[in-house]
């Protein structure tokens, strides 16, 4: 490979079309080539912005307008296409072909490479990110992270001199974070190419970095060098602002075990399954424990998800039996599967991994008034309960904002929110910290032990190794195996 | 995620001869084998083309299993079409039975027979010939046989590629109305606000799908190139021949017996 190039920020700022602030503003640095930098900056402070910038994709009037100069080894980035290659957050959203081979052929075939050159280069790149998978092999069929590992691999085929990586393992499991960082490390580090990193979590990156720059919200940069220097300056002000400063405490007691005592839900031989799918974990036997929180950890495709979904009662057992205690019975029995839509409300509420499916109405407040309208609350009741929710999850100013608008962390408080609002007695929830930054992380989690210090049951499926340590009174894992699950031991 | 994939990829030998048949020619054949279909209204013609097509099943490489599991859309459509030109079609012949604006004539029931006919003689070919097709393979055969501009193919092919993420979307937000306490009743209101959200979906996965593709330099100024050559061949020229004559055949049988009838005659 080429080796890296410089990139140089003078006064530089970019304002989206039909906004009144500027996304960035008079952003000023000198980035050397090969050099490693990871960005931060709170939610908000321009940090895709400043990738897409450099990535060339900034363009055209209609689309924003920009101030001063961004250039890569001194041209202008928006006539360097192809001297820098960006990798999105989604992985989901950056395959563009079906098949393996053919995705990561796309960016060579853009930059007019010869035929042969392409398919030596698709090889090339797919054994340095580790993916030694068929080139016929369906994307769809990858694991989140062999999906970001092809991401990358189609922009390291375009022989990039600049590679930006915009929160690449924010949604990965803890397995596919470190495939990812490892396929970085070894091209990345090893051809000499300048990387630029933007990552809430920056203790995946902080020892292969050797420069961060921390935006500034209102312009400018807040701080800028290395990064042991900038975390022990910047600390106290980037944990503020939402960024996962290595070594930060979080200042949470951790969960301590469940005592026995009442079972709200209990698993007899289950099996799930999505309705037409093939049944993915059988021989299930599990009891979740009233009033308290379980948390529901293994690797991706263990069943988790459609473990949620069935205990939530929204997709029915495909074998044996799952039953809510008898004090939750509805008028068709104690399965939740059978309990009609209206009954399920007050008995067992679930937050969805993509808090947008859940989302049915305009505005934040017409949201968190879906549950208490469809219990038949009168408006005086309904509207209590709405600002009270309103004011718990510091969404007061958004009452009527569109669901969709809001930043990632609202959306998910908000989702968390249109379930309290009918006060369940049992809380399933997927991902709930997926993507947070610190600020909503320990927004969220709080809210979970408040509401499990109320009495409320909580069933949490995750990833997050702080989720576990701080909410998981109970500890339930699904291994590898396709059968049934363990109980673990909070010391584990 | 959990797309269920084409049938492609489940077919793992690609060796019947169709498949070395460009996607290109497929179109054209489509275009061969159905305008004469449309321009005439007679029995005869197409049960010719049927039977002439489902004699040539196993070069197209498609079980007869799947043929038939394509195939429920048309019989049950066959049937609606056929039965609304029994009723209604302009009388003519013996009169067998009348019922308010419906006569059903000898004329009528030619016509049924004709037209229930014509459905599968339209479809079947559709189903032979487009079940195999790759998204990519079309996409490279549109841009460098036809020489369709590549920004336009390549954004449909991406774009049908959502197209799957879309019945996941669906399946979900179903399960989160359920959830939500408003999947109980009024199915109809559901529908529509549920396709609302999912319209806003497709607008940005959209939008995010084609900054990824920018981010990879698509739309730069440079001449693409294609990582798959897309060709024609000998095999083409074979199979577009084909068509032809089973056309011929089909219609040169309807002149002979007597019963060729174009649209409207």
């Amino acid at each position: 490979m080429a080796g890296g190039a410089r990139v140089v920020a003078s006064g530089w700022g970019w304002r989206h079309a039909g906004r009144k602030a500027w996304a960035v503003a008079e952003l000023s640095f000198d980035i050397e080539a090969g050099e490693r930098v990871l960005v931060l900056g709170a939610s908000g402070a321009g940090k895709s912005t400043l990738l897409a910038g450099i990535a060339g994709l900034l363009g055209g009037d209609d689309e924003g307008e920009t101030t001063g100069e961004l250039r890569i080894d001194g041209v202008d980035a928006r006539s360097a296409r192809g001297r820098s290659g960006l990798v999105l957050q989604d992985p989901d959203a950056a395959a563009v072909f079906s098949r393996v081979g053919d995705d990561v052929a796309f960016g060579c075939e853009n930059l007019g490479i010869e035929r042969e050159e392409i398919w030596r280069r698709v090889r090339r790149s797919l054994d340095a990110v580790g993916l030694g998978v068929d080139l016929d092999r369906r994307t769809a069929e990858l694991s989140g992270g062999e999906k970001q590992r092809l991401a990358i691999a189609g922009v390291l085929a375009m022989e990039p001199r600049v590679i930006l990586l915009d929160e690449p393992t924010a949604n990965l499991d803890p397995a596919g974070v470190l495939d990812v960082r490892d396929a970085i490390e070894r091209t990345v580090v090893r051809e000499g190419t300048t990387l630029v990193v933007v990552e809430h979590r920056t203790e995946i990156w902080a020892d292969l970095m050797t420069r961060v720059i921390v935006l500034d919200p209102s312009g400018g940069v807040l701080a800028d060098g290395e990064p042991d220097a900038v975390f022990a300056q910047e600390g106290d002000r980037l944990a503020a602002a939402g960024v996962w400063v290595p070594r930060h405490p979080i200042g949470m007691p951790l969960a301590l075990d469940a005592p026995a005592g009442a079972v709200v839900l209990e698993a007899d031989g289950l099996a799930i399954g999505r309705p037409g799918a093939p049944v993915v974990r059988s021989a299930i036997d599990l009891s979740i424990p009233q009033g308290h929180a379980t948390v529901v950890v293994g690797p991706n495709g263990a069943g988790k998800s459609t473990l949620a979904l069935t205990l939530a009662g929204l997709i029915p057992e495909r074998e044996g039996l799952l039953t809510g205690a008898p004090s939750l019975a509805g008028r068709r029995g104690q399965r939740p599967a059978q309990w009609s839509s209206r009954e399920l409300l007050t008995r067992i509420g679930t937050v969805f991994q993509d808090p947008e499916h859940q989302f049915i109405t305009a505005t934040v407040r017409d949201e968190l008034a879906v549950g208490p309208k469809a219990l038949g609350l009168g408006p005086a009741e309904t509207e209590e309960r709405v600002d009270a929710l309103l004011a718990a999850l510091g969404l007061g100013a958004l009452a009527l904002a569109n669901p969709f608008t809001l930043s990632g962390g609202q959306k998910r408080r908000l989702s968390v929110g249109t379930v309290l609002a009918s006060r369940p007695a049992v809380m399933v929830l997927d991902e709930p910290t997926f993507g947070q930054d610190r600020v909503s992380w320990i927004r969220l989690v709080e809210l979970l032990r408040a509401e499990v210090a109320a009495g409320t049951t909580v069933v949490a499926v995750t990833h997050d190794a702080g989720v576990v340590a701080h909410l998981g009174e109970s500890v339930v894992e699904l291994t590898g195996a396709s059968q049934g699950v363990a109980l673990r031991g909070r010391a584990a | 995620m959990s797309v269920t994939t084409p049938d492609i990829s489940a077919a793992a030998q690609r060796t019947a001869f169709l498949d070395g048949v460009n996607p290109v020619s497929k179109i054209l054949a489509m275009v061969v084998l159905s305008i004469p279909l449309l321009a005439t209204i007679d029995w005869v013609s197409s049960t010719v083309a049927v039977a002439i097509e489902l004699a040539l099943v196993p070069l197209c490489g498609v079980a007869v299993r799947d043929v038939l599991r394509r195939s429920i859309p048309l019989l049950a459509f066959a049937p609606i079409a056929g039965i609304s030109m029994l009723l209604y079609a302009e009388p003519g012949g013996r009169i067998h039975a009348q019922f308010l604006l419906a006569t059903v004539s000898d004329d009528s029931i030619a016509l049924a027979v004709a037209v229930a006919l014509r459905v599968f003689a339209l479809g079947l070919p559709t189903i032979l010939l487009f079940s195999r097709v790759d998204a990519t393979e079309l996409a490279d055969g549109l841009a460098q046989v036809a020489r369709l501009p590549s920004r336009f193919v390549l954004g449909v092919v991406a774009g049908v590629r959502l197209l799957g993420l879309f019945v996941d979307d669906w399946r979900s937000m179903e399960l989160a109305r359920r959830a939500r306490g408003v999947g109980d009743a009024g199915v109809i209101r559901r529908f529509f606000s549920m396709a609302f959200v999912l319209l806003v979906f497709a607008v940005r996965r959209g939008s995010k799908l084609a900054t990824a593709m920018e981010a990879r330099g698509f739309g730069a100024d440079v001449e693409r190139t294609w990582a798959r050559p897309s060709r024609l061949s000998w095999r083409d020229g074979v199979f577009l021949l084909g068509c032809v004559c089973i056309m011929a055949a089909a219609t040169g049988t309807a002149v002979a017996v007597g019963s060729f009838r174009f649209v409207g005659s």
